[in-house]
């Protein structure tokens, strides 16, 4: 191949086949300059930059809905004739599209919309501070769709460095508060760290497999683990398996502490509780799903190379199981210790926090019963990230809805405490309902929506245990996934304890603040918690949709 | 629902009326309608709403009192399921909308419509929150409701779990001195075992298979409708052999149908060393015990009944507690025969200590409520040894004559508890709300005082007794001699506890209602009954009456679907359970096996 021809078909491959699948990345980059520029520009001062940036994000949101919509098997018909093939690379093998992709795109871009609503109505950021407010959480949410798609280990760490960096400020929004300094700078720091190793893990796993497009390690590492054989690179021959382990545990560590994983996780509560109850959700929602998303990517890309069955296969299924091992472990310990950490909370946002850690476990699960079916049993894979896309999905509006409740509450009470919800049922009995909605389905009791997720993760554990799959592991994991949601009830209970039974205080000076509008975008959010866990058909389609990439 | 469903499934909508309505009016209750200070009006609200779902329930149990028999009602005498519905609800898990009632559940919805009405108007004293306190209690019919009609495991957890929020704010806002940690501790007893059983009801789905079953029994447990026309129901039968992968079910008659195979599929897996039939069976033992509740898990008991107001502790004791047997009945049996059969003595000796621990317990209590709570633990061991006499073995020939009798008691004691026990805590309420006291050793003489009241008052406690010719009778002498047959020391222990229970409950006839004078705090509030009280206890003391000479009312319902299944599960015992000491070898999935 000639120079003359390269740039030829890189040209091609990028104009015709890669830009048309990076629409949504593509908008949220025009929203970023426009927003920019309605700042700069003194003819354009007038303009609010929520406006600007909720009428890009709906541009996002369109693209991403198209492309869902248009992969093969989409459960409605194509709104656009033209339908995607269910799985490219882009950019040379930088990027992949596939169902998974589109779901997280669609995920992210619709939660950015209410999410943007939401900043709006509850008051932060102010007017003077939207530009960046918003410019921020649009780079970070580019990120996060590029950590969705990224199919090297380049674009992974970019990606993740993408989504971090931004949020790192947007954690000291709060500007002239103590507390909110703090968080961003633990926020920072603890970042740097999971950054540098994990860039390490990186540098390791490449050195050592010659390549950071992950199928090609794939092929490398099974060739390696399969075999016995030694690396190119590597000579001595017990090297190669010690030196990726130790890789892909540091890579691991990037990862969770993305997923806010413990023993990585000791930021999370920390930055929720300094930052404004906005940040908070941004980061627990849509942070949450990039991270997982990731990690399926990484695991899979590394674990699993399609139905070659020749020897590599047998070192991809030691890698699986290694990885299996890891992520359950993983999950298992970030389920426990976050429930067992929101116990002594007296803080709502540090509350959630560990809630939201704890559903890091949870989802954990979920990726772990998913990499112990790769492979094995292409079915059960499949339900097992439908379970996890439904999650997301569900998630998306249990937390925001936890979050908005804390934003709206905040601005009447003027606090975030648990103990200034006390007896907030007598003057606020629609907030409490909206309240015990959310906190009832983060628990997992039917019929709300938190239920139905946590079945279809258990029922994935389950399936795995009743093929005979990683059956000691997966039975570990089940029972304590069923424990743990024992456990949770109590702190979750407690708020919503305060807010009924307990007296309200005497020297409540409740802000006067509109009423109708908070009101209005609560019950948006909190409305799909409870109908999603009646009526989930219809988001359970969409999410075997995005499964469709594991076959 | 189109109208052509109304045809082939008569009974959609009033059965799904009966379980719905009252969730309804408590959505529209909930809506800022009825302005505040009106609350008048929303009490005659919702004892209309449990009215209407009272009727409903009626109209359908006992056709003849309402002249036409229509196609939804329930025929007496008939064994099978009757009234059923079936709408696809989620396809992609094969979970179904399916509703139904046999004999086994009808009289227990009838009795939880009954109980609703009763604890509603008993809740005419709650001053406090009316609204939310008639919206959470709807919701909590609801819920207890849907348990009872529900053929699919999926839905059947999903109302089991809609009860626990109502019940825990109930106790948790209106109830006793130490109410909030009765209420955490209620939910959190029966959210366990409610996990344990989520756990079980996943194993289940997950070894089941619907292409081992016959196309009889396909259509006996409704997987495929009776109500098609043949060739469809040919066509829905072969698409389900022809399946590639197996076709999993929430189905509680399909899995019934499964687990009573010989080759059943759950007996089949087996997880460290024990069958995976044995692990389902306990964990779903577990799960409908704390609910019972049975000795080592009854903690909560005492003090959720102690905690909640009058009403609900009504409702707590005349209907949650009905809950576990039913789900014994119903689903650990029928689905894991053969965990059944070899942990009868877990059953059975799990009874007898709830039966002898709940009586001493209550001789010993200072509490009237307390006492009452606890004879309520005493009262539901007799229904776990009803339950639990599998006598049908080889050494008595197979014979399931004793053993339906047991079931039969069983199912009896159930409803007349929920009779004597909604009437005992009633009872207690209506002296509570006079004097603000319970305890025992300050009543006596009341029976100058208040005479209509105490006369009632002893024969609600004297049904409790089980005094022959009331309704407490039937169900304890029917449970104690059929355990003859499976056990002479377990008949022994339950016969001796009559006399226990007869002790507590004359002793406490003895020291509140008998002596001179009443010489306690707030004497002088002991006025008699108000017309609603009356209204409320009248109906109590003369169903216990009614039970207890004319126990057929209640039999002619049970009977019959007690008796087929125990016939069905005793045969299982002579042609499966008996042999399965000889490993079963692994084979192909039993298509060919023909329907019992």
């Amino acid at each position: 191949m000639d120079l003359g021809s390269l740039l030829t078909s890189t040209l091609t491959d990028t104009l015709e086949v890669s830009l048309p699948l990076f629409r949504v990345e593509l908008a949220l980059s025009a929203t970023i300059v426009l927003v920019l520029l309605c700042r700069m520009l003194p003819v354009l001062r007038w303009l609010d930059s929520a406006l600007v940036a909720l009428g890009g994000v709906a541009f996002a949101l369109w693209y991403a809905w198209s492309d869902l919509r248009g992969l093969p098997g989409s459960p409605w018909p194509a709104v656009v004739a033209a339908t995607h093939p269910a799985s490219q690379e882009l950019f040379g093998g930088l990027l992949i599209f596939d169902s998974l992709t589109a779901y997280i795109r669609f995920l992210l871009a619709g939660f950015l919309v209410l999410y943007i609503l939401f900043t709006k109505i509850s008051g932060i950021p102010d007017r003077e501070d939207g530009a960046d407010f918003y410019t921020l959480v649009l780079g970070s949410s580019l990120g996060m769709c590029l950590m969705a798609s990224a199919n090297h280990l380049l674009m992974i760490f970019m990606a993740v460095e993408m989504a971090s960096v931004p949020s790192y400020a947007l954690a000291g929004m709060l500007k002239g508060r103590k507390a909110s300094s703090e968080a961003a700078l633990k926020y920072a720091v603890y970042g740097a760290g999971a950054a540098g190793v994990m860039l390490y893990g990186i540098s390791l796993l490449a050195g050592v497999l010659g390549t950071c497009h992950l199928p090609s390690m794939a092929a490398e590492l099974g060739r390696i683990v399969g075999d016995g054989a030694d690396s190119f690179y590597v000579a001595d021959s017990a090297g190669p398996i010690m030196v990726l382990t130790l890789g892909g545990l540091m890579m691991a560590v990037g990862l969770a502490f993305k997923l806010s994983a413990v023993p990585f996780h000791f930021w999370c509560p920390d930055v929720f509780e300094g930052a404004a109850a906005e940040v908070g959700a941004f980061l627990s929602v849509a942070s949450k799903a990039a991270a997982v998303a990731l990690a399926v990517r990484v695991a899979f890309g590394l674990g699993w190379l399609g139905d070659a069955a020749d020897a590599s296969a047998a070192g991809l299924a030691d890698v699986r199981h290694f990885l299996v091992y890891l992520i359950g472990l993983m999950a298992a310990v970030t389920c426990t210790l976050g429930n067992l950490g929101a116990y002594g909370q007296t803080n709502m946002k540090r509350l959630l926090a560990y809630s939201t850690i704890a559903h890091a476990g949870y989802l954990l699960l979920g990726v772990a019963a998913a990499v112990a079916m790769l492979g094995v049993d292409p079915e059960g894979c499949r339900k097992a990230v439908t379970a996890l896309a439904f999650y997301l999905g569900t998630y998306l509006f249990m937390n925001l809805g936890a979050f908005a409740i804390v934003a709206v509450l905040r601005n009447r009470l003027r606090s975030e405490e648990i103990a200034a919800y006390a007896g907030l049922v007598r003057s606020n009995p629609g907030m409490v309902v909206a309240a015990g909605a959310v906190l009832v389905s983060l628990v997992g009791l039917p019929p709300l929506a938190g239920f139905v997720s946590k079945f279809l993760i258990f029922s994935s554990l389950v399936e795995a245990i009743t093929k005979g799959i990683e059956r000691p592991l997966m039975l570990v994991l089940l029972v304590i996934g069923g424990l743990n949601t024992v456990i949770s009830l109590f702190y979750y209970l407690r708020v919503l304890k305060v807010m009924t039974f307990d007296p309200p205080p005497e020297d409540r000076v409740a802000a006067p603040a509109p009423v109708w509008l908070p009101g209005a975008l609560v019950t948006a959010v909190v409305v799909p918690v409870v109908l999603l866990g009646i009526f989930w058909s219809g988001l359970y389609a969409y999410a075997q949709l995005a499964g469709t990439f594991a076959s | 629902m189109s109208p052509a469903d109304a045809l082939t499934q008569p009974a959609l909508w009033p059965l799904s009326m009966i379980v719905f309505l009252p969730a309804l009016v408590a959505a529209v209750l909930a809506l800022p309608i009825i302005p505040k200070g009106r609350e008048e009006l929303i009490r005659w609200v919702a004892l209309a709403t449990t009215v209407v779902v009272f009727v409903l329930s009626l109209w359908m149990a006992w056709p003849t009192l309402f002249g036409a028999v229509g196609p939804a009602q329930f025929t007496i005498g008939e064994a099978g399921m009757q009234g059923v519905v079936k709408k696809p609800w989620i396809p992609a898990f094969n979970i179904d909308y399916l509703l139904g009632v046999d004999g086994i559940s009808m009289p227990l919805v009838v009795l939880t419509t009954f109980l609703s009405v009763l604890a509603c108007a008993a809740s005419w004293p709650i001053t406090k929150h009316v609204k939310a306190y008639h919206v959470l209690f709807l919701l909590l019919e609801t819920g207890m409701l849907g348990v009872f009609v529900s053929l699919d495991f999926f839905l059947f957890y999903v109302f089991w779990e809609v009860m626990l929020l109502p019940m825990y704010f109930l106790i948790g806002i209106w109830g006793g001195p130490r109410r909030e940690y009765a209420a955490i501790k209620f939910f959190l007893y029966t959210l366990f075992g409610s996990v344990l059983m989520l756990l079980a009801i996943l194993m289940l789905y997950f070894t089941s298979d619907l292409r081992m079953l016959s196309p009889e029994q396909l259509v006996a447990s409704h997987v495929v409708s009776p109500a098609l026309d043949a060739a469809s129901r040919a066509d829905a039968v072969a698409a389900i052999a022809a399946a590639q992968s197996p076709i999993h079910t929430f189905n509680l008659l399909a899995l019934a149908q499964l687990g009573q195979l010989p080759k059943s599929p759950f007996a089949a897996v087996s997880l460290w060393g024990m069958s995976l039939e044995i692990w389902a069976f306990l964990l779903l033992l577990i799960g409908f015990v704390i609910k019972v509740p049975v000795v080592p898990v009854h903690t909560w008991l005492p003090d959720a009944h102690v905690e909640a107001p009058t009403p609900i502790s009504m409702i707590l004791a005349g209907v949650l507690l009905k809950l576990g047997g039913y789900g014994i009945l119903r689903i650990c049996y029928p689905i894991c025969p053969g965990a059944g059969l070899s942990l009868a003595w877990l059953v059975c000796g799990l009874g007898v200590v709830s039966m002898v621990y709940g009586a001493f317990a209550a001789l010993a209590q200072k509490d009237f409520k307390r006492m009452v709570a606890y004879s309520s633990v005493s009262h539901m061991g007799y229904v776990m040894l009803g339950l639990g006499v599998w006598s049908a073995v080889a050494g008595n020939e197979f014979r399931w004559d004793a053993w339906a009798q047991g079931v039969n008691g069983a199912m009896f004691q159930m409803l007349a508890h929920g009779i004597s026990s909604a009437g005992m805590f009633f009872m207690v309420g209506v002296l509570y709300d006079r004097v603000h006291h319970r305890n025992l050793e300050e009543f006596g003489g009341i029976f100058n005082r208040m005479p209509v009241y105490s006369g009632l008052a002893v024969a609600v406690f004297f049904a409790g007794l089980g005094l022959p010719g009331l309704c407490g009778f039937i169900g304890e002498v029917l449970v104690t001699l059929s355990s003859w047959n499976y056990s002479r020391t377990l008949a022994v222990i339950s016969a001796f506890t009559v006399i226990l229970t007869a002790a507590y409950i004359l002793w406490a006839i003895q020291r509140v209602y008998l002596g001179a004078e009443y010489k306690g705090p707030h004497g002088d509030h002991l006025t008699p009954m108000t017309g609603r009280e009356l209204a409320i206890a009248t109906p109590l003391v003369f169903l216990a009456i009614l039970f207890g000479v004319a126990p057929q009312l209640i039999f002619n319902y049970v009977t019959p679907s007690v008796n087929r299944q125990v016939e069905t599960l005793a045969d299982w015992t002579r042609d499966v359970g008996s042999k399965a000491a000889q490993p079963v070898a692994g084979g192909p999935p039993a298509a060919d096996v023909t329907s019992r």
